[in-house]
Formats: C-alpha cells, sequence, structure tokens
C-alpha cells in the first residue's frame, strides 16, 4: 500500500480543563476524500490546527510524506503543501482576489503579477470556477469567497486540502458545487480531509470516514467498507461508534444525522385568532459589511416556531436586530398584538415581551469581564427592583443570580465569576435565562445552537419548544436547515434582504426551501 | 500689509513652512505605517524627542549631519523597540504604553540634556543646504522650496516611495493585511507580529528623522520638550489621511505654513498673538470633520493587539 | 485592554477578594513600585548621583515635612480632579486626550470672570458660579468630540487631542486679546485677591478645594460602582455592542460621560486658580492632563486607588521640585520614574495574567 501523504501519529493536546487531542493516530491518502466526523467540541478543529501550524501538540508526531515534520507556524504548514480553509472566512475584505491570494509571497520581491495571474488561471481550472481576479474580496458572495480560500489553500502546492466545517454558510446549490469541487480535487490526487458535524454529508462526500468525540477517535469507516454499505447502514455504525447503541441516544442522533430520522414537529398553532406580531414592508438602511432588509412580511401567531432559512448575509441578522429594537427602521411597520411598536426601542419592546437571544454571545449578548449576575441583568440596568432611585442593589441583584443559576442549571463556579470564564453551552444558558422569564411574548433566537455541543444543542431545542408550547411567538434564525426542520411549524428563507416566501413544515419543505434560497419564488 | 507681500517676506514663510513641516511629514508618514499594519503608535511624541535628542549629540559629537539623522532614526527606532516588545509582542495597551514612552523620553532627554549640555548649550553650526539645479533659480520659490538639507527632499521622494510601497509590493499588502485582518495575513503564513514590529520600529525610524531635523536643522541645538506636540500632530495627519501618503505631505504644508507663519507675521511687525495663527490649522481640520462627518476610515483591528485564535 | 477588563471583573464581583487576592493585588502595585525606583536609581548613578539620597530627600520635602506636605497637599487638588474626569471617561471606553485644553480654558474663564465679579456678590456664591460656568465652559469645549464620537463613530484620541490643541491656543488668544489686566505689563489677567480665593483649612496653606477634589473622586467611584448610571458607562466601556443589544442609548450617554469628564477636569482648573493663584498668565500649561493619565492607568480607574497615587505623585513633583535645586536632579526625572512605573506594572500585569492563564484559573 501506497504511503499516506500525511498522518498524525498518537496525537495528545491538552488545554487548561480539557484533552483536546488524546492519542489520535489518522492517515491522509492522495486522492481520498477523509471525512473527520464529530460533534462540537470533539476535537476536529484542534486536531486541523495542529496540521495548520497553528497550534503545537503536546505528543505524538505527524508524518508528511512518511517523514516525521514539525510544522511550527502556518507557513511551515503551506511550504509542506498543506493548506486549510477554516470555518471563517479569512481573506482581507479590502483587497482583491488576486492580491489576497498572493498575499504571503516573498517581501523582499515586487509583486508579480504575471505568474500569479498564471496560477490563478491553472487553479480556477482545476476547481472548475470563474471568479475575476481583480474583484474586491468585500463584495464577492460567500460562496465566491470560500472558493478563493480554496485556491489560496492549494496556492503553494496541492497535496492536501483541509476544509473545516465547510458548508455552514453555503446554499444547498453552493454545497453542490463544492462537492463538485471536491470530488475533482480528489481525482486530480488530492488528500482532502473533510470536517463536518454532519452525517448527511459525511455521507454523500467522505471515502473514508474517521469519527471522534470527547478528544477521541472512536472508530472509522474505511474506503472499501463505507462503499459497500448503504445510508441507513453508514448512520448506524457512526451513531454505535459515537454512542454505543442507537437506542439510548434517539435525541442525540436524530440532531447529528439530521436528514432520514428527523421528527418533524406535529403540533397545530391556531391561527384563527389575531397573530401576536405582525410585520409589514420592513426594510432597514444598508450598512458595512450587512444586507439591509427591503420589504419584508410576515405574521407571527402564539404558540408557533417561524424558522427563518438562508445563507448567511442575506438581512437575517437585520431582521432580528430590528425586531428587537436595536436597529430603526428606514421604513415599515411592526404590530405587537396589534399595536405600533415600530418606534419604541429595547426596553420598551422588552417591557412589551419582546426578547432577543442573540447570535453574538460574547459579542453583544454579555460583556466577558462582567460577573454572571451583572449579565443577567443586564437589560434592566436602572430598573426595579435591582436599582432604586438609580442606586444598584448588589445583594439583590446577587441572590437573584442565584436563584436564576440554580433554575437554570447554568455551570459557574459561582454568580460573580465573569461570564466569558463560562463554556459556550453556559453562556448560552444565561442567555436564556435572562431572555425566557415570565413576561416574555415573543422571542427571536439567532442561531440558538451554534458552536454548542450535542447536549446543549437538545436543551436548546427543548427551551424553545417548551416556549412555544406556553404560547411564546417564536421565530428561529438559523443557517442549519435541518434546525429549522426539526423545530419550526412553518419556515421562510431570507434571500438579499428579502423574506423569500414561507412555507408551512411538511414533506417535501426541504425541496422547497432550498428553491427559494437560490432566490426563487415560492412554489 | 503691503509688508505682508513682498518676496522677502513669501520667501522666509515658504522656508520656515518646509522647515517647520519636514518633521511633521515625517512623523504623519511613520505613524501612517504604524496605522496601515493595526498599531495607533501614541508614542510617536517620545521617538521624535528621542531622535532628536540622540540626533543632535551625534551630529554635535561628530560635526556631520548625515550621521546626524542616522543617529536620530536609530535612537527613535530604540524607542519604538520598546513599543514592539511591550505592546505587539505582549500585547499591552497601545494608549498606555504610548503614553508612558512620551513622558518617560520626555523626561529622560530632559535629563540626559541637564547633566550634559545646560551649562554650554552648544550649538550646531547652520546645515548645509543643497540647492537643486534649476528650480532653485525659481524666483522666490526656488529659495524657499529648493534649497535645503538633502533630508528635505529625501522626505518628500518617501511620499511617492511609501505610495508605491503600499500599492505594490508584497510589503504592503502584508501591512495592509495586518491592520485590516491580521488571521489573514497569519493564516497565509506571515508573521502579524514580526509585520507589526516592523511597521512600528519603521515609524520610530522615520519619527527619530523628523527629530533629529527638529534639533539639527530647524533650530540648530537641543531643547528639552521641543517637539512641543509634533507628534501628536503626525498622529492625526496620519488619521486624517486615511492610508494616503499625499494626503500627509499636504496636511504637514498645511500646518507647516501656519507654523511658520506665527513667526513670519511676528517679523512682518504684524500684532496679533501668534496663537490665533496656530489655532487656524487645528480649526480647518476640526472644521472639516464637522462639516464632512463620515466614520473615519481607520484599520478595523487598528488598537487591537492580535492573539491567534481570538476573533 | 486586559487589564481594564480584569479590573472590571473584580469590580462586578465584589465581595470576592479574599487575603490571598488582597495580597497578590498589593504586590501587584509594590513590585512595580520598587522596580520603577530601582531602575530610576540606576539611571541616577549613571549620571552621578546617590539614588538613596536623591529619594531620601524627596521623601522628606514632598512628605515628611510638614511645609512640603501642604504644598503636596495643595497639589492634588487640581489632579485629582482631572484624575475624577478620566475615571469617568476612560470607564466608559472614552479616550479624552483633551484635558489640556479643558484645564486652561476653564482657569482663563475663572481668572476673568472672578475678579469681576467681586463685589457684587457674596463670596461664597462667586466662587460657586465660578466653578460652574468653568465647569460648563470645558464641557462645553468636549461636545464636539463627543459628537463626532457618538453620531460619527470619530476617533475621539484624534478630535479630543486637537480640541486640546486648539482650547490651548484659545485660552492665551483670550489672555492676550480679552482679559490682560491693563496695569501688568505681561498679558495676564486680573488677580483674584487673596481674600476672596477658597479658603485655607485651619492655620495651613492648603486651600479647601482639595475637599472639594476629594470629595468629587469619591462620588465619582460611588457613581461607578453603585449606580445604574455608573454600570451603564461601564457596559458602553466594556463592550459597546452589548450596550446597544441592551438598548442602552449609547450616543446620548457618549456624549454626557464626554462632557461630563471635560466639566470636571474645567473644575479642576477653576479650582487650581480660585485657591492657589488667583490669575492665568498668558502661555501657562502646567500639562498635567497627559500626566494624570498614567495615574489613572495604575490605579485601574479605582477611585481610592488614584486618591493613592495622586498623593504619591504629588510628593514625587514636589519633592522632585525641592530636589532639582538641592541635588541638582531636575525635575524631569520624576516623568522618567512614572513612565517606568507604568510600563513595570503592565509587565507585571502581564506576566500575572499569563501566569493564571497557564494554571487555567
Amino acid at each position: 500500500m501506497a504511503v499516506p501523504v500525511a498522518a498524525v501519529r498518537n496525537v495528545t493536546k491538552r488545554f487548561p480543563g480539557v484533552v483536546a487531542n488524546d492519542g489520535v493516530s489518522l492517515e491522509f491518502n492522495a486522492g481520498e476524500i477523509h471525512v473527520l466526523l464529530g460533534e462540537n467540541g470533539a476535537g476536529k478543529s484542534t486536531l486541523i490546527g495542529i496540521l495548520a501550524g497553528m497550534q503545537q501538540p503536546d505528543e505524538g508526531e505527524i508524518l508528511i510524506g512518511g517523514r516525521p515534520v514539525r510544522i511550527t507556524s502556518p507557513r511551515a504548514s503551506l511550504e509542506l503543501g498543506i493548506g486549510t480553509v477554516f470555518q471563517h472566512v479569512l481573506l482581507v475584505p479590502s483587497l482583491t482576489v488576486i492580491e489576497n491570494l498572493m498575499l504571503g509571497g516573498p517581501w523582499w520581491r515586487n509583486l508579480l503579477r504575471g505568474p500569479a495571474l498564471a496560477r490563478f488561471r491553472e487553479l480556477s481550472q482545476l476547481l472548475g470556477v470563474e471568479i475575476d481576479p481583480d474583484a474586491q474580496v468585500g463584495r464577492l458572495s460567500l460562496g465566491e469567497q470560500q472558493q478563493v480560500e480554496i485556491m489560496r489553500a492549494l496556492w503553494r502546492g496541492e497535496k492536501v486540502l483541509i476544509l473545516d466545517e465547510p458548508t455552514s454558510m453555503l446554499t444547498p446549490q453552493g454545497v453542490k458545487d463544492l462537492g463538485a469541487v471536491m470530488k475533482r480535487l480528489r481525482d486530480k490526487g488530492v488528500a482532502l480531509i473533510l470536517i463536518t458535524h454532519k452525517l448527511v454529508e459525511a455521507y454523500e462526500l467522505g471515502d473514508r470516514i474517521s469519527v471522534l468525540r470527547l478528544g477521541r477517535l472512536v472508530g472509522a469507516l474505511p474506503p472499501e467498507r463505507k462503499r459497500a454499505m448503504s445510508e441507513q447502514e453508514v448512520t448506524d455504525a457512526v451513531i454505535e461508534m459515537m454512542f454505543g447503541t442507537v437506542a439510548q441516544h434517539e435525541r442525540d442522533a436524530e440532531i447529528l444525522v439530521g436528514r432520514g430520522r428527523r421528527t418533524h414537529r406535529a403540533r397545530h398553532v391556531d391561527r384563527a385568532g389575531p397573530p401576536r406580531l405582525q410585520a409589514r414592508g420592513l426594510a432597514t438602511q444598508a450598512t458595512r459589511g450587512a444586507c439591509p432588509l427591503r420589504g419584508v412580511d410576515f405574521d407571527l401567531w402564539p404558540g408557533e416556531v417561524l424558522g427563518i432559512a438562508g445563507v448567511d448575509g442575506n438581512g437575517q441578522k437585520h431582521l432580528a436586530e430590528m425586531l428587537a429594537g436595536q436597529r430603526a427602521a428606514a421604513s415599515g411597520t411592526i404590530l405587537l398584538d396589534g399595536r405600533d411598536i415600530t418606534a419604541d426601542a429595547v426596553p420598551e419592546r422588552r417591557r412589551r415581551g419582546v426578547r432577543y437571544v442573540t447570535d453574538e454571545r460574547l459579542g453583544e449578548g454579555t460583556v466577558g469581564a462582567f460577573s454572571v449576575a451583572t449579565n443577567l441583568v443586564l437589560k434592566e440596568i436602572g430598573a426595579p427592583p435591582f436599582f432604586r432611585r438609580g442606586v444598584s442593589d448588589w445583594d439583590h441583584i446577587h441572590d437573584h443570580a442565584r436563584a436564576l443559576i440554580k433554575r437554570n442549571d447554568i455551570r459557574t463556579p459561582s454568580e460573580k465569576t465573569p461570564v466569558a470564564k463560562l463554556s459556550g453551552g453556559n453562556i448560552q444558558k444565561v442567555l436564556l435565562a435572562r431572555e425566557l422569564n415570565a413576561e416574555a411574548g415573543v422571542v427571536i433566537f439567532n442561531k440558538p445552537t451554534y458552536g454548542l455541543d450535542l447536549q446543549n444543542t437538545r436543551l436548546a431545542h427543548e427551551r424553545i419548544l417548551a416556549g412555544a408550547d406556553q404560547g411564546l411567538a417564536t421565530i428561529v434564525i438559523s443557517t442549519d436547515l435541518d434546525e429549522l426542520l426539526e423545530i419550526s411549524d412553518r419556515i421562510g428563507v431570507m434571500f438579499q434582504g428579502h423574506l423569500a416566501g414561507i412555507v408551512e413544515n411538511g414533506p417535501d419543505v426541504e425541496r422547497k426551501v432550498g428553491l427559494l434560497m437560490t432566490g426563487a419564488k415560492a412554489a | 500689509m503691503d509688508s505682508l507681500l513682498t518676496e522677502a517676506f513669501l520667501t522666509s514663510l515658504l522656508f520656515g513652512a518646509v522647515t517647520a513641516g519636514v518633521p511633521l511629514l515625517l512623523a504623519g508618514l511613520g505613524e501612517q505605517v504604524s496605522e496601515k499594519a493595526g498599531v495607533l503608535n501614541i508614542g510617536i511624541e517620545g521617538m521624535m524627542l528621542f531622535g532628536a535628542y540622540a540626533g543632535f549629540v551625534a551630529a554635535y559629537c561628530s560635526g556631520s549631519f548625515a550621521l546626524g539623522f542616522v543617529a536620530g532614526g536609530i535612537g527613535g527606532a530604540l524607542v519604538a523597540a520598546l513599543v514592539v516588545l511591550l505592546c505587539i509582542r505582549y500585547g499591552l495597551n497601545q494608549i498606555v504604553i504610548g503614553i508612558a514612552v512620551t513622558l518617560g523620553m520626555e523626561g529622560l532627554t530632559a535629563l540626559l540634556h541637564y547633566f550634559q549640555f545646560s551649562r554650554t548649550y552648544p550649538r550646531l553650526d547652520l546645515a548645509p543646504a543643497w540647492a537643486l539645479p534649476l528650480l532653485s533659480d525659481i524666483p522666490v520659490l526656488g529659495r524657499a522650496l529648493f534649497t535645503h538639507n538633502p533630508i528635505v527632499y529625501l522626505a518628500v521622494l518617501l511620499v511617492i516611495a511609501l505610495g508605491w510601497l503600499f500599492r505594490a509590493t508584497y510589503i504592503g499588502l502584508n501591512l495592509e493585511a495586518a491592520g485590516n485582518k491580521p488571521a489573514a495575513l497569519d493564516a497565509a503564513g506571515v508573521s502579524v507580529v514580526k509585520t507589526r514590529a516592523f511597521a512600528v520600529l519603521a515609524t520610530g525610524f522615520l519619527s527619530g528623522i523628523g527629530g533629529a531635523y527638529m534639533a539639527n536643522i530647524g533650530a540648530g541645538l537641543f531643547v528639552p520638550f521641543m517637539t512641543g506636540g509634533a507628534g501628536f500632530i503626525g498622529i492625526v495627519l496620519a488619521m486624517l489621511a486615511r492610508g494616503r501618503p499625499v494626503w500627509v505631505l499636504l496636511g504637514a504644508a498645511l500646518f507647516g505654513i501656519s507654523l511658520a507663519m506665527t513667526t513670519a507675521l511676528q517679523v512682518a511687525g504684524i500684532n496679533i498673538p501668534t496663537d490665533v495663527v496656530q489655532m487656524l490649522p487645528f480649526a480647518m481640520v476640526m472644521l472639516v470633520l464637522v462639516i464632512f462627518a463620515r466614520h473615519s476610515v481607520l484599520p478595523p483591528a487598528l488598537g487591537l493587539p492580535y492573539v491567534r485564535g481570538e476573533r | 485592554m486586559t487589564a481594564e477588563a480584569q479590573q472590571v471583573a473584580r469590580r462586578g464581583a465584589p465581595g470576592s477578594a479574599g487575603a490571598r487576592d488582597a495580597m497578590a493585588s498589593v504586590l501587584r502595585v509594590a513590585v512595580p513600585i520598587l522596580l520603577a525606583l530601582a531602575v530610576g536609581g540606576i539611571i541616577l548613578l549613571v549620571l552621578g548621583k546617590d539614588p538613596l539620597a536623591y529619594y531620601g530627600y524627596v521623601a522628606r520635602r514632598g512628605l515628611l515635612t510638614w511645609g512640603g506636605l501642604q504644598e503636596t497637599l495643595t497639589r492634588m487638588s487640581p489632579l485629582l480632579l482631572i484624575a475624577a474626569g478620566l475615571i469617568v471617561a476612560f470607564r466608559a471606553g472614552i479616550w479624552n486626550l483633551g484635558g489640556d485644553g479643558q484645564f486652561l480654558l476653564a482657569a482663563v474663564i475663572t481668572a476673568a470672570l472672578a475678579p469681576a465679579l467681586v463685589g457684587t456678590l457674596p463670596k461664597v456664591a462667586i466662587l460657586v458660579a465660578c466653578m460652574i460656568v468653568s465647569a460648563a465652559v470645558a464641557a462645553l469645549w468636549a461636545v464636539i468630540p463627543a459628537v463626532l464620537k457618538a453620531r460619527y463613530g470619530i476617533n475621539e484620541i484624534i478630535t479630543s487631542l486637537m480640541m486640546s490643541f486648539l482650547g490651548i491656543s484659545f485660552a492665551n488668544v483670550l489672555v492676550k486679546l480679552f482679559f490682560w489686566d491693563p496695569s501688568t505689563t505681561v498679558p495676564q489677567t486680573r488677580t483674584l485677591p487673596v481674600e476672596e480665593r477658597l479658603p485655607r483649612l485651619f492655620d495651613t496653606t492648603i486651600h479647601s478645594g482639595v475637599l472639594i477634589a476629594l470629595a468629587v473622586v469619591i462620588l465619582v467611584h460611588l457613581m461607578m460602582t453603585r449606580t445604574a448610571f455608573g454600570l451603564k458607562l461601564q457596559v458602553v466601556g466594556a463592550n459597546p455592542a452589548a450596550a446597544v443589544h441592551a438598548g442602552l442609548n449609547v450616543p446620548w450617554l457618549t456624549i454626557a460621560t464626554f462632557t461630563l469628564s471635560a466639566a470636571l477636569i474645567g473644575l479642576g482648573g477653576s479650582v487650581e486658580i480660585l485657591g492657589v493663584f488667583g490669575t492665568v498668565r498668558a502661555d501657562w500649561n502646567p500639562a498635567f492632563g497627559l500626566l494624570v493619565v498614567p495615574l489613572v492607568f495604575l490605579a485601574r480607574f479605582n477611585g481610592y486607588a488614584a486618591i493613592a497615587f495622586t498623593l504619591f505623585f504629588s510628593a514625587l513633583m514636589i519633592g522632585g521640585d525641592s530636589a532639582a535645586r538641592r541635588i541638582g536632579v531636575p525635575q524631569h526625572f520624576v516623568l522618567v520614574l512614572v513612565a517606568l512605573l507604568l510600563i513595570f506594572l503592565a509587565v507585571v500585569e502581564y506576566l500575572d495574567h499569563q501566569r493564571r492563564k497557564r494554571i487555567g484559573a
């Protein structure tokens, strides 16, 4: 058998309090798509961080072409022919495509456009894509940006290509295109490593599947075995690797698998009564880096979960912020129980029961350096009973925090711990505890499970559904269609600032949503 | 008012404008390099001051103005090295360290000056000027603009050189990436820390030369606190120039003229306080900001230390 | 900005400081002070001066003699008021570096107004009126940077610095063109008679402005730690996006903070004139603004710590002034010490942070 292009052997990486990789051994072969599968926190990102030269393993070795190497920097990784496409776009938006690709060239030289353009055309052909090399990257679509990223990863050699959760920001069509590119590269002899937490992708794209859990390699399907199996068999095999048995972890498995085992939410929303929330012709001003809203209309009834699907950057952020009162409307009206709240700011809307659980938990949802207790009253500053005549009642604030911590099972050393020290799942619990109190009437969730592990994902879903069952009018914005299919009653799709059609959740909804995501009108 | 328009007056005004403007130009260009790379270099005043001191000492001891400029540049770069260590390497707050560096250098140079020169207050001879052939024969402008120390022409050439560097070289790309999206630069295999370190060292070198010019050419001697806020004006120029060296040149010219005006008016016997004239460029800049108030275009990562894995 | 973040974090969690934490905080300040004094001492040795003699003399003249102590306490009042102004701004994440302009303008307004009012109003009314008007003028001077930041997000470092340069020049213009006391040859304002100034404390030379300054610093500290307004400012400072998310009126808070900060700094200028000088001479500029910035940082924006550091620094200034005459070390050496202190403090903070990250605390 041929020597693998790259391999890791017994790699262990520890962080304070966690073992991110625990004696992991893997091989990556030319002309093979190797899928690393695992939930958030399983250690996939650490492993690619090590291969990309971002981190050093504590133990174990990396072999390139059978020869042990040390990858001490991103440059060393690139020079070994390992290219990485990270989860978040790592391109300079103010530079052009070709400039981004040339970035990292020998600084003592002049910019050599000629050879760069030649290489660009070579790679365009290899990938089968067409992009203007002189377009400013910030103006490209996310899909195009990703293609540029792939080019950059292959720029200095096309031995190994690592893709970290590459589909999370693509349309269904974009995912298909990416799959085609990947297969093309595989056939040209590139060793591809695909990191994902979606079994569907693993099955469709992978030649070899390795499953990571809590930092360990818990199982693998070599190509010859995988080829012989149906999707159902692969699914069962992987779930067994992850959880031991299928039966005990049915819910986890559902989330993990997405398609195939999905249970549509079966509830009966009473839409005979008046809607709780009505949006009419909502539009916002364009801002740098975010798509504005253009004429968004919808109605939302109590007890209903409206899923908002769409590729990131199609106006979801503005929609959430506008409904919450954080962003001014350029035009349009929002009615809450028939009352116009368009001009109300965040505090008034909050008083009327509007809640917003943001996706940027540390970015805007909390103040990382402040205590859990302070963050739990962040939206009540100045309001009784925590503040009396503008004076803080810290005892009251801390009592309140202790109660919420207990009720919501927030894992924190104390209510005085800075919130940034908590795990992502626990920060999310802080947000949920703050937003979902008794007075809530309408809740907007923006990517509520983004970055969470299975257990916390499940908890968040349960929380959302429990709220809806109690009569909350709920909006869930997510780029994860599977998630929306699982918990929504209806699904609308954001496309270039429009809410392009709202469809009832049910059979065949996926095809309709997929169409809408590409800009087609509602069927 | 006739005296205002005499040839002698205009010549001395413009000549003075160049003398006053060149240190600002060098400081502004230097700061621009740092800002491009995402470093807010508030310590530039300290770098100028130490450059002025080092440049003066070198020129005084060796008798060579060229050596004075080299020493000034190296002096400024030494101070910059401290900023590199504390802010770039250790990621400490750039504003705090910048102010510390400025205060420290104010104190240190005053102290050194006191122990070395406070009794003698030595002066340098008049600096050699280099009249550009042909150009220096133009009436008024020739004398005013084209008979200066070679460093002046170099400073103006630097405007073009930096413009080219920013647009057409790998270094320019690296600087842009370091200020705009450091993680992208890191992923491309270029060290963000090194890129920013070189940028700050370049800033120190340029502003150090600017300081040396103030001491050796402008004043002919070193005086404690002599930069008098020139570094801060450099920061202002760089911020307003939005990454374009030509705008730094224009800004430096504007400030240079008004600084020169204060002395020129006194010479001409016009009786208004120099402070009025000194206010003009600041008032003008503020007015521009108020009227054309838009979001100032600064690199998104300005002032933030880069830590791999944190976004 | 980890230093503030940690500091804010510690603040947000009152009562958690055990004996070990207290010890650690003392060490975090004591070690940098000792290092700064040590390196400063080496510089003195290089310059051929005896560091122990110098430090001893500074301590004696600045703190341990009655006359020196009185001067030190007097010097504290403008510094404390500037510190109060900076704490308000910095905690809200606003870099008000325009202190010098705000301070000087307020000083000139006081110097122009106070002598003119003598005889028309009771003394207390004049003093209060001068402080209020001067603080208001200083606040007004900060309105442009404040609005530009709040409305258009224009960096306040650049605008406040420019307004500072403008303010310094404008103060001189005011003295030279409008408030020049015709009986003097050098341009200066009319002088407020000594008996009309802020009353002295008991039999000392210390004026009562020190008490005003202390009260203001403590009030600012309480406002920051115990009130909703203070908490709002801290949210804006620590995470502006979170402030928007929480529904705080960030532009309004920015303007309020900026002008409050400038008003307090202006009060410092006013009190300095009402308490010490009674007049402003043209081109007078003590340049306290930037000097106090490091002190506020050393104090980690804590009002009580700021009082301690201001005392320390005032003693250094006063002692350093005397030492300049007596021992022949110019008072600029004090600047070197402050810079060293700031650098060592930042480094110690960094090392401490690294250590804690390593042990995963």
